[in-house]
Formats: C-alpha cells, sequence, structure tokens
C-alpha cells in the first residue's frame, strides 16, 4: 500500500501535465509543439535504433567518465588541500580564478589543443564538474570538528586511518552536496561539450534536428536529456541515503529536540 | 605540604605545592608544567608552574575555578599540547604526544564518539587500528562494553542515546583500549545529576577493577571530594597549585552514607573554602613572589 502510495506521488504530476498538453496540442496544429502522440512516436523510431549505439550511449559514456574523474580527483586534491594549510592558503586565490571561467568558452581553447576527440569532450566536463566538489571537499576537511579530532589523535588514529576513519565521513555531508551539483553540471556540459564541431552524441544530434527543422526529433532529444537527468538524480539520491544514512538519522534527531 | 625542593630554579619560580614521588614510583609526573599562549593581543600566561605525581593505580580529581588552565594542563598532560616548559613523565617516558599508554574522555561526548559508527564500532576502532587481533578485539569490546553496563545496545549510533549513555560508551572506549594512565576533563559536567550520581559509582568500579591511574578534572567540589583518593587544588590563572589534600574517606563509597559522613562534609568545606580562597586572588605562600 506504502509503495502504491509512493508510486501514485511520483507520476501523478507528471500525468497531469501529459494531459494538460495533449488537451492544449489536441485543436490546432502547431509546426512546433508536437502532440504527445506524434512525440511518443517519433521518439521510439528515432531513438530506438542505431542511435542509441552511436549517439545516446556514447555520449553517456563520456558523462560518466568525466563526472567520476571529476569527483575522484576533486576529493583527492580536496583532502590535500584541505589538510595542508600552507597548501590552502597558496591554492585558493588560484582555484577561485579557475572556478569563475566559465567552462563552455573553454571548448574551443581545447578543441583547437586536443582536436575533436572524447577526451576534449571528456575534460571539459571535468573542467566544470570539478570544482563543487573539490571546494565542497576543502570545505569539509577544514570544519572537523576539534573535539572529534582530538579524540582520534589521543587513540593514536593519525595518517591514512585519519583519512579514512575521520576525514572522509566527517566531510561526507559536504562532499554529497558538491557531487550533487557536480552531476547537474555534467548534463549541461556534456552536450555543450556536443555542440560544437561535432559529428555524433546527443548534443550533436539535437543541433542537428533544430537546424533541419525536424523539431518532434528535435523535442524527443530534449526528453531524452530530461531523462537522463532524472536516472541521475535517483541514482544519487539512493547512493547519498546509504552513505549518510548516519547523517540524516542524526539530523533527524537533532531538529525533534 | 612538601618542603620546597632543590630545583635550581626556585629562586625565580614559585615552588611546587603538589606531592611528588621518588622518580620509578611514580607513573604520571608533571614537572614545572608551564603553558603560554601567544595571541594577538600579547602572551597569555595560562598555567604558570605545575608540579605533581600521580602513583600507579591513583584515583586523583583536580579542581579549580573557572578559567584556571584545567583543560589546557590536560591538553598538556595528553600530548595533544606542548607545554611552554617544564615536562610530562608517562612512565618514566617524556610526553611528546598522545601516548599509547593514555586515554582520553572528553566532556562533550557528542562531539568526541564517531557519529557514523555504530556503538561497537566506535570502541573497535582504537583497537582495530593497533592492528589487535580479531578474538580479543571482540573480547575487549565485549567485555567494556559489559563493564558500562550497555551490552544492550552494541548496533545503536551514538546519536541515538541519551547523553549519560553516550559518555558511558565514550567511557567504555578508554576501558577497552587499556590504557595505563586514564584522563577526564569534566566527563560529566554535561548530564543531568542523577545520571551523574551514576557514573561516578561507574568510574569508582571501574577504577578498582582495572587499577588504572585516573586524573579526573571536575569543578565540582562535591565530586571531587567524593571520587578521589587525593584532590589537587589548582588556583585561579595564571595557574599554580593551591593544595594538594589527601581525602581520607573509607575506599567503599556509596552516594548516600558517603556523602552524610562528617569527614566527607569538612573536606567539602575544606576544599570550598580553597576554591573561593583561589578565585579572590589568593595564592599559596610559597607561590607569591
Amino acid at each position: 500500500m506504502k509503495i502504491l502510495k509512493g508510486i501514485g506521488y511520483a507520476v501523478g504530476l507528471p500525468t497531469i501535465l501529459v494531459l494538460f498538453w495533449a488537451v492544449a496540442t489536441a485543436g490546432e496544429a502547431n509546426f512546433f509543439v508536437p502532440t504527445p502522440a506524434t512525440l511518443l512516436a517519433t521518439f521510439a523510431e528515432t531513438w530506438f535504433g542505431d542511435r542509441i549505439l552511436s549517439d545516446v550511449l556514447p555520449s553517456i559514456g563520456r558523462l560518466i567518465v568525466g563526472v567520476t574523474a571529476a569527483i575522484i580527483i576533486g576529493i583527492v586534491a580536496g583532502l590535500l588541500i584541505g589538510s595542508v594549510k600552507w597548501l590552502r592558503d597558496l591554492t585558493e586565490p588560484v582555484l577561485e580564478f579557475f572556478r569563475a571561467i566559465p567552462p563552455p568558452v573553454l571548448v574551443p581553447v581545447l578543441m583547437l589543443l586536443m582536436g575533436i576527440t572524447d577526451s576534449m569532450k571528456v575534460v571539459v566536463i571535468i573542467s566544470g564538474c570539478i570544482w563543487p566538489v573539490l571546494l565542497n571537499t576543502i570545505e569539509g576537511v577544514r570544519a572537523i570538528d576539534g573535539v572529534l579530532s582530538d579524540s582520534a589523535h589521543t587513540y593514536g588514529i593519525t595518517g591514512r586511518a585519519r583519512i579514512r576513519h575521520l576525514v572522509l565521513p566527517s566531510a561526507g555531508p559536504q562532499i554529497m552536496a558538491g557531487v550533487r551539483q557536480c552531476l547537474s553540471i555534467g548534463l549541461i556540459l556534456m552536450v555543450i561539450s556536443e555542440m560544437f564541431a561535432s559529428s555524433s552524441g546527443l548534443g550533436f544530434t539535437i543541433v542537428q534536428f533544430q537546424r533541419s527543422f525536424a523539431i518532434p526529433e528535435m523535442w524527443s532529444g530534449i526528453v531524452i536529456l530530461g531523462l537522463i537527468g532524472v536516472a541521475m538524480s535517483f541514482i544519487f539520491q539512493f547512493t547519498e541515503r546509504r552513505i549518510l544514512r548516519w547523517y540524516h538519522g542524526l539530523r533527524e534527531v537533532e531538529n525533534a529536540v | 605540604m612538601p618542603s620546597e625542593t632543590t630545583d635550581k630554579n626556585n629562586v625565580t619560580k614559585p615552588a611546587p605545592a603538589g606531592r611528588t614521588l621518588q622518580n620509578n614510583d611514580a607513573m604520571l609526573s608533571v614537572r614545572g608544567l608551564k603553558k603560554v599562549y601567544q595571541t594577538d593581543g600579547g602572551p597569555i600566561e595560562a598555567v604558570r608552574n605545575l608540579t605533581f605525581d600521580l602513583r600507579a593505580g591513583e584515583l586523583a580529581c583536580l579542581v579549580g575555578p573557572s578559567g584556571s588552565g584545567k583543560t589546557t594542563l590536560l591538553k598538556c598532560i595528553s600530548g595533544l599540547m606542548a607545554p611552554t616548559e617544564g615536562q610530562v613523565l608517562l612512565d618514566g617516558v617524556q610526553v611528546s604526544g598522545p601516548p599509547k599508554k593514555m586515554a582520553v574522555v572528553f566532556q562533550e561526548y557528542g562531539r568526541s564518539l564517531f557519529p557514523w559508527m555504530r556503538v561497537r564500532e566506535n570502541v573497535e576502532l582504537p583497537l582495530k587500528n593497533q592492528r589487535i587481533p580479531k578474538a580479543e578485539r571482540d573480547r575487549l569490546v565485549d567485555e567494556a562494553l559489559e563493564a558500562v553496563g550497555l551490552s544492550h545496545v552494541p548496533m545503536s549510533y551514538p546519536w541515538q542515546l541519551s547523553g549519560g549513555m553516550q559518555q558511558r560508551v565514550a567511557i567504555a572506549r578508554a576501558v577497552a583500549y587499556q590504557p595505563e594512565v586514564l584522563l577526564m576533563d569534566e566527563p560529566f559536567a554535561a548530564v543531568d545529576a542523577q545520571t551523574r550520581a551514576d557514573l561516578e559509582d561507574l568510574i569508582r568500579t571501574v577504577w578498582k577493577k582495572l587499577g588504572v591511574t585516573i586524573l579526573f578534572v571536575t569543578h565540582d567540589i562535591d565530586e571531587s571530594v567524593y571520587l578521589g583518593e587525593r584532590v589537587i587544588i589548582l588556583s585561579s590563572s595564571p595557574t599554580v597549585i593551591q593544595e594538594d589534600l589527601v581525602i581520607d574517606l573509607p575506599a567503599e563509597r556509596d552516594q548516600l552514607n558517603t556523602r552524610s559522613l562528617p569527614r566527607f562534609t569538612e573536606l567539602r568545606h575544606h576544599v570550598y573554602e580553597q576554591i573561593q580562597l583561589a578565585k579572590a586572588g589568593h595564592r599559596p605562600a610559597a607561590a607569591a613572589r
């Protein structure tokens, strides 16, 4: 019963929105806005074919590689910079500078330097995704409780054990907040990296449809992007709930008091 | 009060008022400890000169008015902070970082346990870190949880427990670590009065059972007299020892009878007076400059 209710809430609003859309587009035929039925039909014929292999999966693959690399590099560098005071003082202004640069402006430069390759696209994704993870990790590491740190120290928990049992879990909530931002930036950059001088990928395909006035096809591509975003968000929430179960429990107890 | 020592700095520094022992008898020795904090507003002398010894298996309480540098002293003894002058010796070896034979229980139980670990994991982690074999680890953890009366909640998270129970977990973690010296920094200051009485008795029980040396820092005069075999009274800051008092109460103590003994009242009275003197800025004769 509880599960049914949950599903009801999850699909309720989407159903209403689709119905509204169907009613609104039922009367006249607007060239730029397809009906749900048209879109569904186009969706199937556009994407359930070669395009899955040639465009969708490679795009998702680059997204996963880029986002994963950004998360790993961000956490490792964040742990290092957050733990070492002089390194923090040294890197802070530089990090602020690089963070301020919008990654799309790097695309033409990277294209010249690396060519129109998969690695170029992955680098674009990393260059934008790394910041929230890196900066949040640094903040999380800095915010470790003094008493907890002293406790660990008196029990001889130092070096790698300290990172594993104290620093990482303690910075966990902050790191996860960074990862959440990183995922949405990743999706945006995945599309952008394929919009310039590319010959395959979701971003390229959608732009191609736009230019050839294949309007329902273009919409179906946008729908795919939305679905990828939803899937990423679900995976994230599921993982976050597992990793930070203690944190949510602690927060509930604190709020109840 | 012990006579003046032959310390060569005797002329410039106040003489130590704490009880000292022959070198090989002392488990913990504090010698001429001084701590000066360098701040933007100039140096602040928190601890001026402290010298005392703890015999192996002794339970001593440190009391002092608030702001008398109790926490500073404890941090220096536990090796978390380096003293400006003087030294701390544990079993004859100078303390330069947190020693393996020492465990510390902090006042802020909510911030000294790992909230991402269950009770059992919290107690087990220091042992795991020392690579103690699993079988022995399990035995130590079980015994420690049993000793503090928490065998029934090993799978709970600390934040699911009451304050008193959390502090019990912290004590169990210290007990399982098998320290020779246990430092406690106002461990019961943040729990309610009834829990506090239970925890005081728990400390006496654990102390008798394990024969561990305990230095118990508190601002509560009753608590110090009830718990200790000895009470070291600190002056106000910059701290020296105001008095080193032997508590000659019977070894078997309980909350009702011990606290109603005439001797308990006398001792409590005496400590109270000394603390009041300390607050008023009075300093022991030996420390006057």
